[in-house]
């Protein structure tokens, strides 16, 4: 007897709420830093999940995850309900694909040689025509009316090429089609007409019994093409509903629903007179920036989003590279340790001293005893846990490090600071020592320019510049910083495109 | 007595000291302790002038990855060539000489940095390019001419004072300002910080240009005076005079344990490693190889020390 529609119809049931990947109760630490926090997340067959969150929320952890990068300390990872394997190899061989947020192709191969890596089926005599046919019908598929010669070196194709290319990539099989893509953020670099293209397909795909991953920072999109929408808020899963069930407006609310006491009092009137640093807006677009004496200044908005640049103008533009300065006027507090901070092979006391050696010494001689004195001065005042300040300096955990780069910066004679984002990967304890300091420095006169990717440390600024897009697009004051107004200015332009 | 024995181990230039007094004593031992005195003077001689070029290598491969001065021989061979032009067998022009030689060694440093920074080209490259240009001036402004140095010069950098050769106490001299400009003052600090991270340096407030520019201006300065003093020592600037410094100069930086990486830098080192470097060389001499296997072996040796020293700093 042939299957009526309703057979056919409830076979699809099933089929749908077959599970293709489930994490549950997944824990991943990094150092002192909880970056998932026993979050679940369940796909299944024919659902486009929608993943948001602020930056840190762990969106980017539960990919690596899903997709066997990272090992979790604790939690489960199912692929079809069959437990046990776990890793990239094992994540790829249950159909699991990812487009990530750094675009992860070799620039210096063709698009068809960059096909040959992900698909290593595509073996043999004349690959490179299989491939070409491969990636050519995909790129059509998806984004038809493309212009996207698959000959060409990666290279020489503009940003939104290589990222088109890569989801063209992701989303074709030779044998098998992918029974899960991540998108990480794709439409980052596609303009609204590409992106439209893109969601589309994604139905299409999702339409045919494929799942997929959405992650991304433009609600519209995730509200318009998700299923389903998760809601990750500091490692956890904090929303998990229909999309229907969701506006822009409770999407973001989700995001940032717990509003916490404000421990801080602001002081009123320090705008008077002229500012003490001040830039026009940057590439002409935006706001422009200014701060005054005694402010404490807050760059938000989402990571990457400018204002890392906007610090090192800041820095670089007020600091020779030929002459020493005579009088430091600007210091410098870095976030990215490794990169832009401490110095290897010294002691604690040489990497805290080298920015106000100018201070310490007479006749450009480094006076050791006053060196000495004003490192045991900040061991005492900043708490640094080391028995002798002549210790490596790698010899001190993550968060003691990063307060030797404080006591680095305040111990100049430097009258505005710049911070990067300076607490990542430290512990809430020494966050609140350092606040206690930043906030007496700031009633001495200091000028604090902060960025940060965390919440509660926007909020605890007088006043908050919000980025997007390497701009200035919101300056929030007072008592109109909060979360949901931050968020509201990062996400504006999306919600609009 | 175990701590002060790890005190002392831990500095890398007691293994160029120790594979000094061994290669001394083995070449003193076939000589049957004749020549001991005549073998040390010649060896504080010779080690005077890879020590002084050594020096400022020193500081340029301290500024961290990449950094390097291979305009040094040619740098020795201007400076004596000129130098020894100017003064003209005069004894009253020997500090006109010397002026002369330091002028010419911020002409080269400065030469240097201008193609390293602003057509940003590596040092390695820069340097190289430039040590053509300073080469060919030398051709030209020797043109096979050997003229003498002063007499009262040609005296001082051949004569000893209590049995230690002179030059010998001027490259000491200079350690010893070396010494000082790289541990105690601000801009030895600067270089350190520079060589272990450019970046971080520079978000410290470090002028870095400025830092790098004057650091391959000293190294340029040794190299004139060192080949200033060659010249006067070995009678006459020839042509070729620096050519077997620019291997010297960077071995010995390397052998007296200086990282290669850049940021850690250590000048009694130095003065092991071009003691050993001339003492190994003469000490396959006494034993009467031939110029081919006495250039194989001392290649052979170059690569044991610095195996041996790698080997230990990787344990740090």
């Amino acid at each position: 007897m042939p299957p009526t529609i309703d057979d056919v119809f409830r076979m699809n049931e099933v089929t749908a709420r077959r599970e293709v990947v489930a994490a549950r109760g997944i824990k991943v630490t990094f150092g002192a830093v909880k970056a998932l926090d026993g979050a679940d997340l369940v796909i299944h067959a024919g659902e486009c999940v929608g993943l948001v969150g602020h930056n840190g929320a762990g969106k980017s952890t539960i990919v690596n995850v899903i997709n066997g990068g990272l090992t979790p300390h604790a939690g489960e990872i199912t692929h079809a309900g069959k437990g046990g394997q776990h890793g990239i190899s094992a994540a790829r061989a249950s159909g699991i694909r990812c487009v990530f947020q750094e675009l992860s192709l070799c620039p210096n191969l063709t698009v068809t040689e960059n096909a040959r890596i992900m698909h290593a089926e595509l073996a043999g005599w004349n690959w490179r025509t299989k491939a070409r046919a491969l990636v050519e019908r995909k790129l059509q598929d998806i984004f038809p009316g493309h212009r996207i010669d698959c000959d060409s070196t990666v290279d020489d194709l503009s940003i939104a090429e290589r990222q088109m290319v890569e989801i063209a990539i992701s989303f074709a099989g030779l044998h098998e089609k992918p029974k899960l893509v991540i998108l990480d953020e794709p439409t980052s670099s596609l303009d609204a007409g590409l992106a439209a293209q893109l969601m589309a397909y994604i139905r299409r795909f999702v339409g045919e019994g494929g799942s997929v991953l959405l992650i991304s920072h433009i609600l519209g999109e995730i509200l318009s093409t998700s299923d389903r929408i998760v809601v990750m808020k500091d490692g956890r899963v904090v929303a998990d509903r229909a999309a229907p069930e969701f506006s822009s407006r409770s999407l973001v609310e989700a995001m940032g629903n717990v509003v916490r006491e404000q421990e801080w009092l602001r002081s009123p009137g320090k705008r008077g007179g002229a500012p003490v640093l001040s830039t026009p807006p940057r590439r002409g677009h935006g706001l422009a920036f200014e701060a005054h004496r005694g402010e404490m200044v807050g760059l938000a908005g989402l990571g990457g989003h400018g204002q890392t640049e906007t610090l090192l103008d800041l820095y670089l533009s007020r600091n020779g590279n030929w002459w020493p300065a005579r009088e430091k006027e600007i210091s410098f507090v870095a976030g990215d340790r490794g990169l832009n901070g401490t110095f290897p092979l010294w002691s604690i006391l040489k990497n805290l001293s080298i920015a106000s050696l100018r201070n310490l010494s007479s006749n450009s001689i480094v006076d050791r005893g006053r060196e000495a004195s004003l490192g045991n001065g900040w061991k005492k005042r900043i708490e640094i846990r080391t028995p002798d300040m002549e210790n490596h300096i790698l010899s001190l955990s993550g968060g003691n490090q990063q307060k030797v780069l404080f006591a680095r910066a305040l111990a100049t004679t430097a009258r505005i600071v710049l911070m990067d984002d300076p607490m990542r990967g430290v512990d809430v304890g020494t966050k609140q020592e350092v606040y206690e300091i930043l906030r007496a420095e700031a009633a001495g006169g200091r000028t604090f320019i902060w960025y940060s990717t965390e919440m509660d440390e926007i909020r605890l600024c007088d006043r908050v510049y919000v980025f997007r897009e390497g701009a200035i697009v919101a300056e929030l004051v007072g008592d109109e910083i909060t979360e949901q107004n931050v968020l509201e200015a990062s996400f504006a332009g999306g919600e609009a495109a | 007595m175990n701590a002060a024995r790890r005190h002392l181990f831990s500095r890398p230039w007691i293994w160029s000291f120790a594979a000094t007094i061994i290669v001394w004593i083995v070449t003193v031992l076939f000589t049957g302790g004749a020549s001991s005195l005549d073998l040390s003077q010649a060896a504080l001689t010779f080690a005077a002038f890879s020590v002084i070029v050594g020096i400022g290598q020193m500081f340029v491969i301290t500024l961290g990855p990449g950094n390097i001065d291979l305009s040094v021989p040619a740098t020795m061979t201007l400076s004596g060539t000129l130098a020894l032009k100017l003064m003209d067998v005069q004894d009253g022009m020997i500090i006109v000489g010397l002026l002369l030689s330091i002028l010419l060694g911020f002409a080269v440093g400065i030469g240097n940095y201008v193609l390293i920074k602003l057509l940003r080209i590596p040092p390695i490259i820069a340097t190289l390019s430039m040590s053509f240009i300073i080469q060919s001036t030398a051709i030209w402004a020797n043109r096979g001419l050997r003229i003498k140095p002063p007499d009262m010069l040609a005296d001082f950098t051949t004569s000893n004072l209590f049995g230690i050769p002179n030059i010998a106490i001027v490259a000491l001299i200079l350690s010893a300002l070396a010494w000082v400009l790289l541990e105690k003052t601000i801009y030895g600090r600067w270089i350190s910080a520079i060589g272990q991270s450019t970046f971080a340096a520079r978000m410290t407030g470090i002028p870095v240009d400025g830092t790098r520019l004057v650091t391959y201006i000293l190294c340029a300065v040794l190299a004139s005076i060192c080949g200033y003093l060659l010249a006067s020592f070995s009678g006459g600037a020839a042509l070729n005079m620096g050519s077997e410094y620019l291997l010297m100069s960077i071995a010995v930086v390397v052998i007296g344990g200086t990282a290669v990486a850049g940021g850690n830098s250590n000048i009694p080192g130095i003065w092991g490693a071009s003691l050993f470097m001339f003492l190994v060389v003469s000490m396959l001499n006494t034993y009467g190889f031939g110029a081919g296997f006495r250039l194989i072996l001392t290649g052979l040796i170059i690569i044991a020390v610095i195996f041996v020293a790698g080997g230990r700093q990787s344990n740090r």
